[in-house]
C-alpha cells in the first residue's frame, strides 16, 4: 500500500482531506453554527427589546411586585398612548425614548471621539454598582442605539445613568479640562468642541436614517416629518459641546423603576 | 504531506517578500502607536490638545494597525507561502495576489488617514468606514477566492493542515465582517449599524471575538503547523492530535462570543452558554498547544542554538497561557471581577504579544532566510530581539494583570459602615503605576521590533549584494 492510499484517520476525514470543495462546505458549515443558535434567538424572544412591530416586543412580560404584567408602554415611550404626545413633552419617567435632534448630534461627537473606549454604559446587577451607578440597565434603555455603546472597558466610569447626575456647567468645565474638576482624571481635554458648530444638514439626516433602520427603527410617530423638518431650529446657535452635554444629561432616567421588579429575564 | 516534487515548481514568491517587509514595517508602526496611547493614560499632557492625536481617536489606530495592518500581512505573507509549498504549485493568479497586497496597503492608508479624523462606526475594531468596509470585502475575497483555488490546483494528494485553518479563517471571517458591519451610511464619514441595543452587542462580540478566534489564532494556528515543524525539521508531534484540534477549534470558538456580555441586558442563558463553551475549549486550545511543542520532542536541544525556534516554541506557550486565562476569564464569578478592568486588556496582550507576534516573528525570520536565500545579517540580534520581546511583553502582562484584579476588588470594596470604600477616581489615581509600567513593557517590546527591522533591512540588502535577487523587495 502506498503512502497516499493510507488512512491516517477516518474515512470522512480522508475523503475531506483530499477534496477542497468538501473541506470549504464542511468548514462553512462548522462555523456557521454556533453564530446561529446564539444570535437568531435573540430576533424573536422576548426581553431582547426587539420591537417587532406589534407593541408586545415578542411578547416581553415584565412582572410587577404584585405579579401584574407591566404594560411595554410604560417601559418603552409610546406617544399615542401617553399623555405626552411629543419628544418636546416627553418627561423622564415616561418610557425609553429616541434621543432628540440636539442630542443625536451629541451621540455623533460621543462616538466620533471613541467615549465608549473608556465609558460603559451597561450597569450589572451587582451591589456596589447599584450604590455606584444606579439601578441595572434593562435591554429596552438601548433598544434605539444604534451601534450599541455598551462599551468593553472602564478605563473612566460608567455612564449609563449620568443624566442628571451633575449639572451642565459641571460637564462644560469637565469636559473642556478634565483635570480642572478632577485632579487625578486622565481624560483628553475636550475644549476644541466649544468651537465647532453642529453640522445641521448631517444630524437632520441621521435622524431620516434611524426611522428607516430595519431593526428597531424610531417610530415615525415620533420622528415625524414635522419633528425632523423643525430639528434646525432646535440647533440653531449650539456647538458640538452643547450637544455632548445634552447627550450626556438625557443618559438613564427613561424608565421609573420600581423596586424589588425583576426587569431582566 | 510535503511537497516531494517542489523543487520542480517556480513559485510565487515576490509577493510573498513584499508581505513580509511590510508586515515588519507594520510591526514597528503598530507597537509604536501602542506605546503612546499607552502614554497617553499614564501622562495625559501626551494628548497635546490636538485632536487628532487624543486616546479616543488613535487607540483604533492601535488596534487596527497591529491586527489588520500587522497582522493581516503576516497572515497573507505565511498564506501564500504556506498554500504554494504544501500544494507544490503556483499561485492559482498571482496578479489577483499583486491584487491583494495593493488593496490591502491602500486600507490601511485609507485607516491612518480617517481613524485620526473621528471617522468611526463607533464598533470595536470595526472602526472604519462603510466605503472602506467595502474595500475589506472585495481585498478579502480576492486574497480567499485565490487561496482557495491554490489549494484547489495543488499537485500533493492531500491538504495540509495549515491550510485547513486557513480556509476556517477565509470563511468565518467572510461571515463575521459582512454581517458586523452591516450600516445604512448617513454621509460618506458617517454611518449607523442596522441593529441596535441586545442585538448589535451580541454580532458586535460575536464579531469580536472570532476576529480573535478565526483571524489572530485560526490563521496564526495555520503557522503554527508549517513553520514550528520546518525550523525543528520533525514532523508535526500527532496528525490525529491536528485533526481534533481543527474541527473542534472550528466548531467551538463560534460560540465563545457570548462570555463578553456576562450579566449585561442580554438574556442570561446566552453568556452562560459563553461560558460552558469557553471553559470546554481548553480542550482543544491545550490539545494544539501540546502539539506545536510536542513537535520538538527528541530536538529540544535546537533551542539553545537556533533562536528562531525560540519564538516559535515560546508562542506556544504563550498560547497555553492564554487560551487558560481565557476560559477562566470566561466563568461568570470570575469575568464578574475581571469585566470592564486591564485584567482583560493583560489578557489580550498576553495573546497578542506572546502568541501571535512572538509565532509570526519566528515565522518572518524564517521566511526572510528562506526567500532570500540567505543567512540572517546577525543571529545574536535576533536573539537580542527575543529576550527584548520576552521582558517587554511580560511586563505588560504583569502590570495589567496586577491593575485590573485591582481594579475589580477597589470597584466593590465596602468598609465596616456599609458603604464602597473607594470613589472611582481613587482607582484611576492607583493605576497610575502600572500605567507606567505598561507604556515601559510595550516600549521594550516596540524595540525589539526596530531591532528585526533593522535585522531584516541589513540581510535583504548583504543578500541582494552579494546576489542580486530580490533587489525589487530590497527598495522597500
Amino acid at each position: 500500500m502506498s503512502d497516499h492510499d493510507r488512512f491516517y484517520s477516518t474515512k470522512l476525514q480522508d475523503k475531506i482531506e483530499r477534496n477542497t470543495l468538501l473541506m470549504f462546505v464542511f468548514t462553512a458549515i462548522a462555523v456557521a453554527i454556533g453564530g446561529i443558535v446564539e444570535i437568531v434567538p435573540l430576533f424573536y424572544l422576548p426581553n431582547t427589546a426587539m420591537s417587532g412591530g406589534d407593541g408586545t416586543y415578542n411578547g416581553t412580560a415584565h412582572k410587577d411586585l404584585q405579579g401584574n404584567t407591566i404594560p411595554m408602554d410604560k417601559i418603552v415611550w409610546n406617544p399615542t398612548t401617553s399623555k405626552h404626545k411629543t419628544l418636546a413633552e416627553w418627561q423622564p419617567g415616561d418610557g425609553v425614548r429616541p434621543y432628540n435632534a440636539l442630542e443625536t448630534t451629541g451621540r455623533y461627537v460621543f462616538i466620533r471621539e471613541g467615549c465608549f473606549l473608556c465609558h460603559s454604559q451597561m450597569i450589572r446587577p451587582f451591589r456596589d454598582e447599584k450604590d455606584r451607578y444606579g439601578h441595572y440597565s434593562i435591554a429596552e434603555e438601548s433598544m434605539y442605539d444604534h451601534t450599541y455603546q455598551w462599551g468593553s472597558k472602564r478605563t473612566g466610569p460608567d455612564i449609563a445613568r449620568v443624566g442628571g447626575k451633575y449639572s451642565d456647567e459641571w460637564h462644560r468645565k469637565h469636559l473642556k479640562y478634565p483635570r480642572d474638576v478632577v485632579p487625578e482624571s486622565v481624560m483628553p481635554n475636550f475644549f476644541f468642541l466649544d468651537n465647532n458648530p453642529i453640522d445641521q444638514d448631517k444630524t437632520i439626516k441621521t435622524l431620516e436614517v434611524m426611522t428607516k433602520m430595519p431593526f428597531n427603527p424610531v417610530p415615525k410617530t415620533i420622528y415625524t416629518d414635522e419633528y425632523i423638518a423643525g430639528a434646525k431650529a432646535e440647533l440653531e446657535g449650539k456647538t458640538e459641546m452643547d450637544a455632548v452635554i445634552a447627550y450626556l444629561q438625557s443618559l438613564g432616567n427613561h424608565v421609573k423603576f420600581e423596586e424589588g421588579v425583576n426587569y431582566r429575564d | 504531506m510535503e511537497a516531494t516534487q517542489a523543487t520542480a515548481v517556480k513559485y510565487d514568491m515576490d509577493v510573498v517578500r513584499w508581505f513580509t517587509i511590510m508586515a515588519i514595517v507594520y510591526a514597528v508602526v503598530g507597537t509604536f502607536i501602542g506605546v503612546y496611547v499607552a502614554s497617553e493614560l499614564a501622562w495625559p499632557f501626551l494628548n497635546f490638545d490636538i485632536p487628532e492625536l487624543t486616546f479616543g481617536r488613535l487607540r483604533p489606530l492601535h488596534t487596527n494597525a497591529v491586527i489588520f495592518a500587522f497582522g493581516g500581512c503576516v497572515l497573507m505573507a505565511t498564506g501564500f507561502y504556506i498554500v504554494q509549498r504544501t500544494g507544490a504549485t503556483k499561485l492559482w493568479s498571482n496578479g489577483m495576489a499583486w491584487f491583494t497586497f495593493w488593496g490591502w496597503n491602500l486600507i490601511i492608508v485609507c485607516a491612518v488617514i480617517t481613524l485620526p479624523l473621528g471617522l468611526s462606526q463607533g464598533k470595536e475594531y470595526a472602526e472604519l468606514p462603510w466605503w472602506v468596509d467595502i474595500m475589506i470585502a472585495v481585498v478579502w475575497l480576492a486574497y480567499g477566492l485565490n487561496y482557495i483555488m491554490t489549494m484547489a490546483i495543488r499537485t500533493t494528494s492531500h491538504i495540509y493542515v495549515s491550510n485547513w485553518f486557513t480556509m476556517g479563517m477565509i470563511v468565518m471571517i467572510t461571515y463575521l465582517h459582512v454581517v458586523n458591519s452591516m450600516a445604512i451610511p448617513v454621509d460618506w464619514a458617517t454611518s449607523y449599524s442596522i441593529y441596535s441595543g441586545v442585538q448589535d452587542a451580541m454580532i458586535q462580540w460575536w464579531w469580536g471575538h472570532n476576529a480573535v478566534g478565526f483571524y489572530l489564532t485560526g490563521g496564526f494556528l495555520g503557522i503554527m503547523y508549517y513553520f514550528i515543524p520546518k525550523q525543528a525539521q520533525r514532523p508535526v508531534f500527532s496528525y490525529r492530535l491536528s485533526v481534533l484540534h481543527f474541527w473542534t477549534l472550528t466548531f467551538g470558538y463560534v460560540w465563545l462570543g457570548a462570555h463578553h456580555l456576562q450579566y449585561t441586558a442580554l438574556p442570561d442563558w446566552t453568556g452562560s452558554l459563553g461560558a460552558a463553551i469557553s471553559l470546554a475549549m481548553i480542550i482543544p486550545s491545550w490539545g494544539g498547544a501540546m502539539n506545536g511543542m510536542m513537535t520538538l520532542s527528541g530536538a529540544w536541544d535546537k533551542l539553545r542554538t537556533d533562536y528562531i525556534l525560540r519564538f516559535l516554541v515560546t508562542a506556544m506557550a504563550f498560547y497555553a497561557m492564554s487560551t487558560f486565562d481565557g476560559p477562566v476569564m470566561a466563568i461568570k464569578s470570575v469575568n464578574a471581577l475581571s469585566h470592564y478592568t486591564d485584567w482583560t486588556v493583560g489578557h489580550v496582550h498576553a495573546g497578542a504579544l506572546g502568541w501571535m507576534a512572538m509565532i509570526s516573528f519566528g515565522a518572518l525570520y524564517h521566511m526572510v532566510k528562506k526567500l532570500w536565500n540567505t543567512e540572517m545579517y546577525s543571529d545574536s540580534l535576533v536573539n537580542v530581539h527575543f529576550w527584548v520581546a520576552l521582558i517587554g511583553a511580560t511586563t505588560y502582562v504583569v502590570a495589567m494583570w496586577v491593575s485590573g484584579i485591582m481594579q475589580g476588588l477597589m470597584w466593590r470594596d465596602y468598609d465596616e459602615f456599609g458603604t464602597l470604600t473607594y470613589t472611582f477616581v481613587e482607582s484611576v489615581s492607583a493605576m497610575h503605576p502600572y500605567y507606567v509600567m505598561r507604556a515601559v513593557g510595550g516600549a521594550i517590546f516596540n524595540l525589539g521590533a526596530w531591532i528585526m527591522l533593522y535585522n531584516v533591512v541589513m540581510t535583504v540588502r548583504q543578500a541582494s549584494a552579494t546576489r542580486g535577487v530580490g533587489a525589487v523587495a530590497a527598495k522597500a
